[in-house]
């Protein structure tokens, strides 16, 4: 039972660890506290429908369909709206508040053209994998590999290539990164696409766990991606990517029997997921890899 | 008779508006005069609404004792938030508000032997019986109409609603006068400079998230009458959204500008129902629905770009950074 929840969690955390990298990579360099990302979430996980659903084709094929038309949004969003904005010097509660105008512009846009029906993709739900103890569904033996390769993939981005690094450096301090000849422009748009490429994987991924999906359900997801995202400390992607897996394995292993009174119903899962990070946070209130400067 | 000419269909808007503009006066009080992001005040409307219900269906309470509790209680719920919140970073502070709002609303969802649960204060009584909360209120609201001569009930509640919302309204404007307001405007410009002149800014800010969680209770008592029924549903982040909207809407920093803004937004919420001439008419319902929250999306994002000080904001003063 402990290695099956454990497991489990494993999944979740992922999808949500990657989520939240791709969050906190914008926020890093844009301070930009993206609330429409759940909805960018949404429109990876039904741009990869469209292909596997009525076409047929593979989930593999899918997910990359979906990741690339996932960048495509978010590269479009920002000439359109949040380039605009940087250029009026707008502050954190303008992008909060405009991310949230556009949260809601996405979410009904998607409905308008899908509708709210839940859909599935064509996967089959009875094959299982057996790992010791540990059973695992098709959908979550594919989402904990392709998390996995994502996972890896961002750190050696991150810690190896140049992108990586002057992504980072820009986070950092972006005033002394520009002056050190980063060519900021630039770098932001790299960030915006692979915080798209990560938002259109996690989208499928999350979908395919939870079986069936329709376009409002990036916002479910959202709260649990920014608790991820504060408990590693806002604008570290390292810390995002343990923040996710942390609350993945929390939420789960809260529903072990063997807990005090049983467990936690499964129905509190995200309130449990909340409960860590305001624990977390009154200790650390700077996230588990924020510096203490910048609270 | 097409809704647009019907009277109590605009009393109807304007008792939402009327109840927009007090839960809006709280993220006013907060965000306006003291800077504080709250970003889950549905919470609190909720909180104050299952208080006066569940006290009426289940303790036998008046609603006259019941309501003033509910506020009460929706005040000591901003407290319990800001005691560990409030020591977090602003932005921290938003996530972990929109965190509590979704919190309250999955507990009312799923304890359904306290709040009713997902079928909402109908389930609230014993099993089979259609439990009511608002007969006292409903008599309370007959007798106004009578002593006032008005035939239409939504023109009652219409005059009620916004009797107290300009109750609230003056004691706000008069608090945010007084030497207390003026320490709120200190610590939304420089919290240390405010903290290095001997101002406990801890005790400040939990002041006006308590008041501005009692308010929202207000909001919540005056939802669930004008409702006569709610369900946790009703209570989802967008509410917040929408308040957010009616402050920016009206201005910053400013006490007069809330219900100016709540009713811009009522007239535009209730006037985006009629876009139903061609070709809109071609979608369904539904649809329009959606299309409805894609306009009022496009209206969060072009004030923001385009008028970040708000309707009637005093752009010295308070611009939305």
């Amino acid at each position: 039972m402990f290695w099956q929840l454990l497991a489990n969690g494993l999944v979740t955390g992922s999808v949500i660890a990657i989520a939240a990298v791709g969050v906190s990579l914008v926020y890093g360099i844009l301070r930009l506290v993206n609330f429409a990302y759940g909805d960018y979430m949404a429109f990876g996980a039904l741009a990869a429908y469209e292909l596997n659903g009525p076409l047929g084709l593979g989930i593999v094929v899918s997910v990359l369909f979906a990741m690339v038309a996932t960048a495509v949004l978010s590269v479009a969003l920002d000439l359109a709206l949040w380039r605009p904005l940087r250029r009026r010097r707008a502050g954190f509660m303008s992008l909060f508040l405009a991310s949230i105008g556009l949260a809601l512009v996405l979410r009904q846009a998607l409905l308008l053209a899908y509708g709210p029906q839940p859909r599935t993709y064509t996967v089959d739900p009875y094959k299982v994998y057996v790992v010791g103890s540990v059973r695992l569904s098709e959908a979550q033996f594919v989402t904990i590999v392709v998390a996995a390769v994502a996972i890896v993939f961002v750190g050696v981005l991150l810690s190896r290539s140049t992108v990586g690094r002057t992504m980072r450096a820009l986070a950092d301090d972006g005033a002394l990164a520009g002056i050190a000849g980063v060519n900021v422009g630039r770098v932001i748009a790299y960030t915006w696409i692979v915080s798209g490429l990560l938002a259109g994987l996690a989208g499928v991924l999350a979908a395919l766990i939870q079986t069936s999906f329709n376009p409002n359900f990036g916002f479910q997801l959202l709260l649990p991606v920014f608790a991820g995202v504060v408990l590693g400390g806002v604008g570290s992607a390292y810390g995002a990517l343990a923040g996710g897996l942390v609350l993945g394995v929390a939420m789960e292993l809260s529903t072990w029997p063997a807990l005090w009174g049983g467990g936690v119903d499964p129905v509190y899962k995200p309130v449990v997921a909340f409960v860590v990070l305001i624990a977390a946070l009154m200790v650390r209130p700077q996230g588990l890899f924020g510096r203490a400067r910048f609270v | 008779m097409s809704a647009l000419a019907s009277g109590d269909f605009w009393a109807f808007v304007g008792v939402v508006a009327g109840i927009y503009t007090i839960l809006a006066l709280g993220l006013q009080l907060q965000f306006g005069f003291a800077g504080l992001l709250n970003f889950g005040q549905v919470a609190f409307m909720a909180i104050g609404a299952y208080t006066m219900a569940i006290l009426v269906v289940k303790e036998g309470w008046s609603t006259w004792l019941a309501a003033p509790l509910g506020v009460l209680v929706a005040g000591a719920a901003g407290l319990l938030l800001g005691l560990p919140a409030l020591r977090l970073r602003s932005d921290y502070f938003a996530i972990v508000t929109i965190a509590f709002s979704e919190i309250v609303r999955y507990v009312a969802t799923n304890q359904g032997s306290l709040t009713g649960g997902s079928q909402g204060t109908i389930a609230l009584g014993k099993v089979g019986e259609a439990a009511q909360y608002n007969g006292e209120w409903e008599r309370f609201q007959e007798r106004v109409q009578d002593w006032l001569g008005i035939a239409s009930k939504d023109v009652a509640m219409l005059l009620i609603v916004w009797a107290a919302a300009l109750v609230l309204l003056t004691l706000v404007w008069l608090a945010v006068r007084t030497p207390w307001g003026r320490v709120l405007r200190a610590i939304r410009e420089d919290e240390d400079a405010a903290a290095s002149l001997g101002k406990n800014v801890f005790a400040y800010k939990l002041q006006v998230l308590a008041i501005g969680s009692a308010l929202a209770g207000v909001a919540g008592c005056f939802y669930a009458w004008q409702f006569s029924f709610f369900s946790p549903d009703d209570f989802q982040p967008l509410l917040t959204f929408f308040a957010w909207m009616i402050v920016i809407l009206g201005g910053l920093g400013r006490v007069w500008t809330v219900p100016v803004g709540a009713a811009v937004f009522g007239f535009l919420f209730a006037g985006t129902r009629f876009l139903d001439f061609r070709p809109l008419s071609y979608l369904s319902g539904a649809d329009r629905a959606y299309l409805r929250l894609v306009v009022i999306g496009l209206v969060i994002i072009v004030l923001v770009l385009v008028r970040p000080q708000g309707l009637l904001g005093k752009r010295d003063e308070m611009v939305l950074e």
